[in-house]
C-alpha cells in the first residue's frame, strides 16, 4: 500500500537507462557523429556555445547529441562543465576591426569601402521546403552559384566599422574606451545596477528567444529606440594571450563571432546634444538574430545613461532584464515544480480546510438568523 | 571524463575557499543574506543547487552526511544528490538523523532534535522573505538595510482581516535575533519553533539566486505575529497512521478513489524508527 515514494533509486537508474535508449532512437538508422552535427547543425551548435558562455564546437555538438537536440539541456551541460575549467588567463579584447569577413552588411548606406558582402544567409532563400534533401545517400548536387570562398590565395577582407564612418563626422557618439577590467558574472554575483559591460556579457549569454521578443518589443514601441543596422559582421578573429613570460601576446586561437552596431536617432535630451547613438551586440558564431536582438536591447537599457524617460516598458528595465534573460536559471526554477511538495501542499490543504470550515460555520450562524430577522 | 577528474566532493577548491567566506560572513550575520558567485552545477537550478553547493564547501571526507527531501530519505531527488556526494566525495551516507554530520534538506527540519556539531543546510528556492510584496532586488535590498519591515506586517494583518487568520502555512516569515526578517526556505510552520535555539548549525544556500545565509546554533529566531494572533505552529489533527505518533508532521496519501486517507509522518527516519521501538498507529500492523 504505503510504497509510492519507495525505490526511488531503482526508478532513477530505470529512467535513466530508458532514456539512454530513446536517445539511441531506433538502431537501423546510424548513430549521429559529432562532427556531422559539428558540421550540419552549424547554426543550433553556434547557439549552444553563445547561451553556454563557452567556445567549442566538439563540446556544443556533443551536447546536443547527448540532450537529444534540445539546445537548453545542451546548453545546461556546456555549462556545468565549463563552471569546473581552470582560468589560465583572460585574453586580450578581440579586434573585430581586424574580422576576417565572411559575411558584411550595412542597411545605413548603399555602398561603402569594402562593399556589401552578402555571405552564407538564409536573407533571400524562398522558404521552399528543398525535398531534394530528403533523398538521402543519392550523390550530391554540384552546388549551384560560386563557391562560397573567395579566390584561390586571397585572403578574407579586414574592413574598418561602417561606424567609423560617422564617426569621422561626429554624427555618432564615440564608442567608449574603458581601461577598466569588466567585471565577470560568471566567477561573482551579479550586482544592480549594472554598467554596460555587465549587461552585455548577461543579454549574450542570454536566452534567444528572450532577447528577440524584448528586442521585438522595443520595435513594437515599448521602449522604441528607432534602429538601424549600422553593420552586422561574421567572421572570424584571432585570440591573443599576453605571456607575462614572454612580454608579448601570443595567438592562441580563431573564433567566429556575428558583430551588430545599430545607429540610433536621438533627437538629444537634457543631458546630450543630438547625435546618433548605438547599441551593441557580439555573439559566438553565426547568430545573426540574437547579434541584432542584443543590440536592440542594448540601447533600449541605455535610456538612464543618455537622459531618455523611462517609459516603463519591460526592455528598459534592466533587473526584468537581467535576472530573467538566462535560460538555465529560467528552466530550472520553472522545471523544479515537477519535484515533490507534498509537505507544503499538505500545509496549504490544512489552512485550506480550516478556511473552508470556518466560513461554513459563519454561514450557518447566518442562515440561522435570518428567519429571525425576517419574522421581525 | 572519470569522477577523478573532479576533485573532492566536485568543486574546485577556489569555489570552496569563496563559499566558505560567505558562510563565515553569513554566519557572522546572523539572516543576512550574503550574495556569493553561485556556480552552475551538473543539476538544475531550483534543484538544490544551493544546499549542494553549501554541502560541498563543508564536506570533509570523515563526514556522514544524509540527505532529505520532504522529510524522506528515499524521495527521488534527495536520492540523487546523495548519490551525487556518495560518488563525488566518497563520504559515508546514513539515513539515521542522530548518526548525520551534515543533513541537507528540502523543506523539512527532522523530528529528531539536533545537537551540537551536526550542521543542517536548506535548499532555499526565493530567499528573500519580502519577494512577493516587492519583485526588484534592488528595492528589498534597501528594506533590509533600513530595517523597513512595514510591508511584511501590512501583509500579514491584510491576512487576518480577510481570513480570520494568517493566511501563510509554509516558508512563514521569522525574524533573527531582533534584526532581520528571514524567510526559513518552504519548511511548514510546523517546524518554525525548531529554527530558534537549535543546537546546530543552519545554513541556507540559494543557488539560482546567489544568496547564503545561517542561523549559529541557539540563534533567536521568531516567527511573525501579533499579540492577539499570536503564531502557532500547525498540523494536521490525526496520529500517523504507522507509528502512531501524536506529534509529527504528517503527509496525507490518498489510499483509494473513495476518498479513503492515510496520514503518515513526513520524516521516514523518525517513523521507522518508532515503529522498531514497537509503537503502531492505526495500520501499523498492515503497511
Amino acid at each position: 500500500m504505503y510504497v509510492a515514494v519507495k525505490g526511488g533509486e531503482r526508478a532513477i537508474d530505470n529512467a535513466h537507462a530508458w532514456l539512454a535508449e530513446e536517445r539511441r532512437g531506433a538502431r537501423d538508422v546510424p548513430e549521429l557523429t559529432i562532427p556531422q552535427i559539428r558540421q550540419q547543425m552549424a547554426l543550433a551548435v553556434n547557439r549552444v556555445m553563445a547561451e553556454g558562455s563557452l567556445y567549442d564546437p566538439d563540446l556544443a555538438a556533443l551536447a546536443i547529441k547527448q540532450a537529444r537536440g534540445d539546445l537548453i539541456e545542451a546548453v545546461f551541460l556546456i555549462r556545468a562543465y565549463r563552471t569546473t575549467l581552470p582560468r589560465f588567463a583572460a585574453s586580450n579584447p578581440v579586434d573585430t576591426a581586424q574580422m576576417a569577413l565572411d559575411r558584411r552588411i550595412s542597411a545605413t548606406f548603399k555602398d561603402l569601402p569594402g562593399g556589401q558582402i552578402l555571405g552564407p544567409t538564409f536573407d533571400y532563400t524562398h522558404r521552399l521546403l528543398d525535398f531534394t534533401l530528403m533523398a538521402e545517400g543519392a550523390p550530391e548536387a554540384p552546388l549551384p552559384g560560386q563557391p562560397p570562398v573567395a579566390a584561390d590565395g586571397d585572403t578574407p577582407p579586414h574592413l574598418p566599422h561602417v561606424s567609423e564612418h560617422l564617426n569621422h563626422d561626429g554624427l555618432i557618439e564615440p564608442a567608449p574606451q574603458g581601461e577598466t577590467l569588466p567585471p565577470d558574472l560568471t566567477r561573482s554575483p551579479m550586482e544592480l545596477p549594472a554598467d554596460r559591460a555587465l549587461r552585455l556579457q548577461a543579454i549574450t549569454r542570454g536566452d534567444e528567444g528572450f532577447i528577440l521578443s524584448m528586442a521585438y518589443s522595443t520595435q513594437r514601441g515599448y521602449g522604441r529606440t528607432h534602429a538601424f543596422v549600422g553593420e552586422l559582421r561574421l567572421g572570424r578573429v584571432a585570440v591573443e594571450v599576453d605571456i607575462p613570460e614572454l612580454g608579448f601576446a601570443v595567438e592562441i586561437g580563431e573564433i567566429e563571432l556575428t558583430e551588430c552596431e545599430t545607429v540610433n536617432q536621438f533627437k538629444g535630451s537634457r543631458s546630450e546634444a543630438p547625435q546618433f547613438t548605438r547599441g551593441y551586440g557580439l555573439v559566438f558564431g553565426q547568430s545573426e538574430r540574437k547579434a541584432i536582438a542584443m543590440s536592440l536591447v542594448d540601447r533600449a537599457l541605455r535610456w538612464k545613461e543618455l537622459g531618455e524617460d523611462n517609459i516603463g516598458a519591460p526592455a528598459q528595465d534592466e533587473e526584468f532584464v537581467l535576472m530573467h534573460a538566462d535560460n538555465v536559471q529560467a528552466t530550472g526554477f520553472l522545471e523544479h515544480i515537477k519535484l515533490p511538495h507534498y509537505v507544503d501542499f499538505q500545509a496549504e490543504m490544512e489552512l485550506v480546510r480550516r478556511l473552508r470550515a470556518e466560513a461554513a460555520a459563519a454561514e450557518a450562524q447566518q442562515h440561522q438568523q435570518q428567519p429571525q430577522e425576517a419574522a421581525e | 571524463m572519470t569522477d577523478q577528474a573532479y576533485t573532492f566532493a566536485y568543486l574546485d577548491e577556489q569555489t570552496k575557499r569563496m563559499i566558505r567566506r560567505a558562510l563565515l560572513k553569513a554566519l557572522a550575520v546572523p539572516g543576512y543574506q550574503v550574495p556569493f558567485a553561485s556556480r552552475e552545477m551538473p543539476m538544475p537550478y531550483g534543484w538544490g543547487t544551493g544546499g549542494v553547493q553549501v554541502t560541498a564547501a563543508c564536506l570533509v571526507p570523515e563526514d556522514r552526511l544524509k540527505v532529505i527531501d520532504q522529510g524522506a530519505d528515499d524521495t527521488t531527488n534527495a536520492v540523487s544528490i546523495r548519490r551525487f556526494f556518495a560518488r563525488t566525495a566518497g563520504v559515508a551516507t546514513t539515513e539515521a538523523t542522530a548518526e548525520a554530520t551534515l543533513i541537507q534538506t528540502r523543506h523539512r527540519i527532522p523530528e529528531q532534535p539536533l545537537r551540537e556539531g551536526q550542521i543542517l543546510v536548506y535548499q532555499v528556492p526565493i530567499p528573500e522573505p519580502l519577494r512577493f510584496l516587492e519583485p526588484r532586488e534592488t528595492e528589498t535590498r534597501k528594506m533590509h538595510e533600513l530595517e523597513e519591515y512595514g510591508l511584511m506586517h501590512v501583509k500579514l494583518y491584510e491576512d487576518i482581516a480577510r481570513h480570520g487568520t494568517i493566511a501563510t502555512s509554509y516558508a512563514y516569515p521569522v525574524k533573527v535575533e531582533g534584526r532581520y526578517v528571514m524567510d526559513p526556505s518552504p519548511i511548514p510552520k510546523f517546524d518554525n519553533p525548531k529554527l530558534s535555539g537549535n543546537a546546530a548549525i543552519q545554513l541556507f544556500g540559494a543557488g539560482r539566486e546567489q544568496r547564503i545565509y545561517a542561523l549559529p546554533p541557539y540563534t533567536a529566531v521568531v516567527s511573525l505575529d501579533f499579540d492577539d494572533h499570536p503564531f502557532t505552529a500547525s498540523k494536521p489533527g490525526h496520529a500517523c497512521d504507522l507509528c502512531g505518533a501524536a506529534h509529527s508532521y504528517l503527509d496525507e496519501v490518498i489510499t483509494d478513489d473513495a476518498g479513503g486517507r492515510m496520514f503518515v509522518c513526513s520524516d521516514t527516519d523518525f517513523c521507522a524508527g518508532r515503529r522498531r521501538e514497537g509503537h503502531q498507529g492505526r495500520l501499523g500492523g498492515q503497511a
